[in-house]
């Protein structure tokens, strides 16, 4: 019997959707670069104030990363659903949760690393010390998977509706609150120098609680959404 | 091989259509027909469990399909109305793509040679944006000829193909059912293949 074997499936549907992003390049750059310039108003908006900006600078950061990652989660799923890719999708002999996972991975690969990459450069625009931006880059590593799979989630959900972008955020923002309260925490606590393990810690507790359950979630939202 | 019994479909509160019974077995041409809204795709979706049916069976090999799941779709294909195709993609990587998804293990020669043979010659590194949708449909259509599934369900395989395609769809099909495959489709357009009769599902 043809089979893919769950590793092939995995890097085929991963290495289909970079593929794909690298054709579609402006998507990418709009995610980041509305990640950029929205770190970027703080400063402008509330002044030049040294103090006031190292302390609010975690808490500006993740915010845009988290606003910055509803921008492309519409995309995740619409696209495939649009031209029956999707429909192909279902009837492959194999997991529906692997390929939705190796999607998950390829998103966040396209959306959510580029925004650790760029995180410290702005990081600087805030004055952080380098010890905080190291945090503030393993915080955002363990982060922005988490942001990707509660994203999909709601995407598999809202596939097809009317007005889908907006409802997606409604639904995701709430559920991406302990990613926010952790993410952010842990540069405090460096800054402040407390213990910032238990952060990161539960940040990791969080990203394997959510590589567990949300492929599976997500494949039979899909399926409800294709009836 | 595929049963079909008491089957009833329903979108909303509407019933498509109930008391459906029938079987296909190797070599069977199954064209089921009625008019717009009869419920032609929705026997189709349900067919590849896109939808639940309201009441009864789908049975392959005499198990059900739910039960059967990963080991029924490695022996069916479906073609639907969308061609399933990238724009962004050249004709060969979406092939290769959709071949590799459902599990065929093919070489880029093999690939080629499916696109050739559904009349894309040179068109195979073309990006699918700028062909026809004639040739769009080709490109989709060339995932018949790579994969070996049994059982073909094609909702509407000639829309936007010119006689010559045309032509080639009647020879494919023979050709598959020759080879003990079944196939259940719909169309509006006469198709014949010589040497099977077609059986006719009529919905109402």
């Amino acid at each position: 019997m043809n089979k893919l074997s769950l590793i092939g499936l995995l890097s085929l549907v991963i290495r289909r959707d970079l593929v794909l992003a690298m054709r579609r390049r402006a998507d990418v750059l709009t995610t980041l670069i509305f990640f950029v310039i929205v770190v970027s108003l703080f400063p402008l908006g509330v002044g030049p104030e040294i103090d006031m900006l190292r302390k609010m600078a975690p808490g500006v950061v993740w915010v845009a990363a988290l606003l910055a990652s509803m921008l492309s989660l519409g995309r995740m799923f619409s696209a495939d659903y649009l031209d029956g890719t999707l429909e192909q999708m279902m009837l492959v002999p194999q997991s529906l949760s692997v390929l939705v996972l190796a999607k998950i991975l390829a998103h966040w690969m396209v959306s959510g690393l580029p925004l650790v990459i760029m995180a410290p450069v702005l990081g600087l625009q805030f004055d952080m010390p380098a010890q905080a931006l190291w945090v503030l880059i393993a915080a955002l590593l363990l982060g922005t998977p988490i942001l990707s799979m509660i994203g999909a989630v709601g995407a598999a959900l809202t596939l097809g509706l009317r007005g889908g972008g907006a409802l997606v955020s409604l639904l995701v923002l709430p559920l991406c609150i302990p990613v926010l309260v952790f993410g952010a925490g842990a540069v405090e606590a460096v800054v402040s120098g407390t213990n910032v393990s238990s952060h990161l810690s539960l940040l990791g507790a969080l990203l394997v609680m959510a590589l567990v359950f949300t492929p599976w979630v997500t494949a039979l939202a899909l399926r409800i959404s294709m009836e | 091989m595929l049963e079909i019994s008491n089957l009833a479909c329903s979108r909303g509160d509407h019933l498509l259509f109930s008391d459906l019974n029938f079987s296909l077995s190797a070599g069977d041409l199954l064209q089921v027909q009625g008019a717009n809204g009869s419920g032609k795709t929705s026997l189709l979706r349900t067919l590849c469990g896109f939808m639940m049916p309201a009441t009864g069976e789908i049975r392959w090999c005499g198990q059900n399909v739910r039960e059967l799941g990963d080991a029924f779709y490695a022996e069916m294909i479906y073609l639907g109305h969308l061609n399933a195709i990238k724009d962004e993609l050249n004709a060969l990587e979406n092939l290769r793509i959709s071949a590799g998804l459902a599990g065929c293990k093919v070489d880029d020669r093999q690939l080629i040679a499916a696109l050739r043979r559904m009349g894309l010659r040179g068109r195979e590194t073309l990006p699918v944006k700028v062909l026809s949708q004639g040739q769009r449909r080709r490109v989709a259509l060339a995932r018949l000829l790579l994969s070996k599934a049994p059982l073909w369900i094609l909702d509407e395989p000639l829309t936007a193909l010119d006689v010559g395609a045309v032509g080639l769809m009647q020879e494919l099909i023979g050709e598959h059912l020759v080879n003990n495959g079944m196939v259940i489709y719909t169309t509006h357009q006469p198709l014949e293949v010589v040497g099977v009769a077609t059986r006719w599902l009529a919905l109402s």
